[in-house]
């Protein structure tokens, strides 16, 4: 063996063993969250003032995105369908795409950077100016306070937000499809109804819900354990969007190959 | 013999391969004002956070109001913290809240049963007390340094207890607000009956403020009586620089 290598060895050693102490850390602070979920005092203000900021403060953002959405999707899809004269398919198709995979995937991803930025940002920062201990020598459970409250906001708040996606997105689609075809709004939605079953709203909300406990939790462990000062809020802040986008697509994958399973079953 | 409300025996606390604190002994007696002092890193503030169970200490005894704290269970080492308030050396108020939400975030959560005229009297009669009675409804990022240290203060004094802990409350602090903090401390013993630690190294503050000094020099508390006892005619080294730099360089 070479001396370089000899070198890289308690490195990479050192990285490994990083990487599964921050696993079993981040374990922890996941059943640490479903025991105290449970254990009163229950702080409802707080979690309603959290459901305020993550969602209604998100509305404008994700109005917006969903709106784009719809029309670019559906104006991206119009030539194809249009080769085979079958144009009358787009609102069947759009609402497919947009109720299975990009309704929850867009509005996941936006709260991710928007919501998740926020909350590793918020908490880290309370972190390193000891506003964390400060509750706790107050003999108050900051993890409550902080940590449940805002995971709860962000699973509450996200399947709202992904059917409000929906709906946004359906209305840019439609505006698109009715400035090129004669269709009513009536029957545009009709046609979306048709297409969709049972199973994809389910999979979709129950996606949702995923992706919202996604989001707050890496959120909320990545700013708990900042550290560092100001460079480690802006890390933390950081590494809960990287961490959040990664799972959202992760599990995306997942909650896909199940559903396809039941619906081939 | 005056009652000890904190009693240290042969406190040990490392980080890694640092021993910060190695072997402290030292009391602090009901209605006294102690002053802790010591370089910068030297665990003073370690000291203290290992009395409210910020900290766990590797060996010793920190027995504070008749209780050893690293053996208590989270609802007795809340029921002790309530008797104790923390003053925090960059304040931590909770940014995100008033001046009142800030007060009434301890005191709601601890104390059942009061209206909302007794939190505001509450409230009202502490900031009056620690002279801003104006600042009520503002954001801390409204407040100067040191009135972000009277607010930190109030905001402890709120539960009443019986032992008060500041972490360095004038580092940062022009030396007329130090005077005024200061003069807070005393008034806070005084109004309040607490005993408290004061954790410094600015020997004006610790002249003003405390009843005995005790410095912490390596890990261990090297000098501990009255200030008279203490500094003026040092003969170590170490702690006569400490009041030469404060009283003569300054």
């Amino acid at each position: 063996m070479t001396e370089k290598a000899e070198d890289r060895k308690p490195l990479l050693s050192k990285k490994i063993d990083r990487f599964f102490t921050g696993l079993a850390d981040a374990w922890n602070f996941v059943r640490r969250f479903f025991k105290e979920v449970f254990v009163p005092p229950y702080e409802f203000k707080e979690v309603i003032h959290q459901c305020y900021r993550i969602g209604v403060e998100s509305l404008p953002l994700i109005s917006l995105t969903g709106f784009i959405v719809g029309i670019v999707f559906t104006n991206q899809s119009r030539p194809s369908l249009s080769e085979f004269g079958a144009t009358s398919w787009l609102p069947s198709l759009i609402s497919i795409a947009v109720v299975r995979a990009m309704g929850p995937l867009v509005t996941a991803l936006i709260a991710a950077g928007k919501v998740g930025s926020s909350i590793g940002a918020e908490i880290g920062s309370m972190k390193v100016t000891e506003q964390i201990d400060a509750m706790e020598v107050s003999a108050t459970n900051p993890f409550n306070f902080l940590v449940v409250t805002r995971v709860i906001a962000t699973t509450l708040m996200i399947p709202l937000l992904v059917m409000y996606t929906d709906f946004v997105a359906l209305m840019g689609s439609f505006l698109s499809v009715s400035a090129n075809e004669k269709v009513s709004l009536t029957t545009f939605f009709v046609q979306v109804f048709e297409s969709i079953s049972f199973l994809d709203i389910i999979s979709s909300v129950l996606k949702s819900i995923l992706f919202g406990f996604t989001i707050g939790i890496v959120g909320c462990y990545k700013g708990y354990n900042s550290s560092k000062g100001t460079e480690g809020v802006g890390r933390a802040a950081n590494a809960a969007v990287v961490m959040a986008m990664f799972l959202i697509f992760i599990e995306e994958l997942l909650v896909l190959q199940i559903v396809n399973a039941i619906r081939a079953f | 013999m005056e009652e000890k409300v904190v009693e240290i025996r042969g406190l040990e606390k490392s980080f890694g391969d640092l021993d910060v604190l190695k072997g402290v002994d030292l009391d602090l007696h009901k209605g006294e004002n102690l002053v802790v002092l010591g370089k910068s890193g030297s665990g003073k503030s370690v000291l203290i956070k290992i009395m409210v169970g910020l900290l766990k200490q590797d060996t010793g005894s920190m027995n504070v109001l008749g209780k050893e704290v690293s053996t208590l269970s989270t609802r007795e080492l809340n029921a002790l913290r309530l008797r104790i308030g923390f003053s925090f050396q960059n304040s931590a108020l909770y940014d995100s809240m008033t001046v009142r939400e800030n007060m009434e975030f301890p005191l709601v959560r601890n104390i059942k049963n009061l209206t909302k005229k007794e939190i505001t009297m509450k409230i009202e009669g502490l900031l009056d007390s620690v002279g801003l009675p104006q600042s009520i409804n503002q954001m801390p990022s409204e407040l100067s340094g040191g009135q972000k240290k009277r607010i930190g203060v109030a905001r402890t004094l709120i539960l009443e207890p019986e032992i008060m802990l500041y972490d360095e409350p004038t580092a940062g602090l022009d030396p007329i607000t130090c005077g005024e903090i200061n003069s807070l401390i005393t008034q806070v013993r005084e109004e309040y009956n607490t005993s408290s630690i004061v954790i410094t190294h600015d020997l004006t503050c610790a002249k003003d403020t405390g009843d005995r000094m005790a410095v912490l020099l390596d890990g261990q508390f090297d000098a501990v009586g009255t200030f008279e006892e203490v500094f003026p005619h040092a003969e170590d080294k170490r702690i006569k620089s400490f009041y030469d730099y404060n009283f003569i360089n300054s």
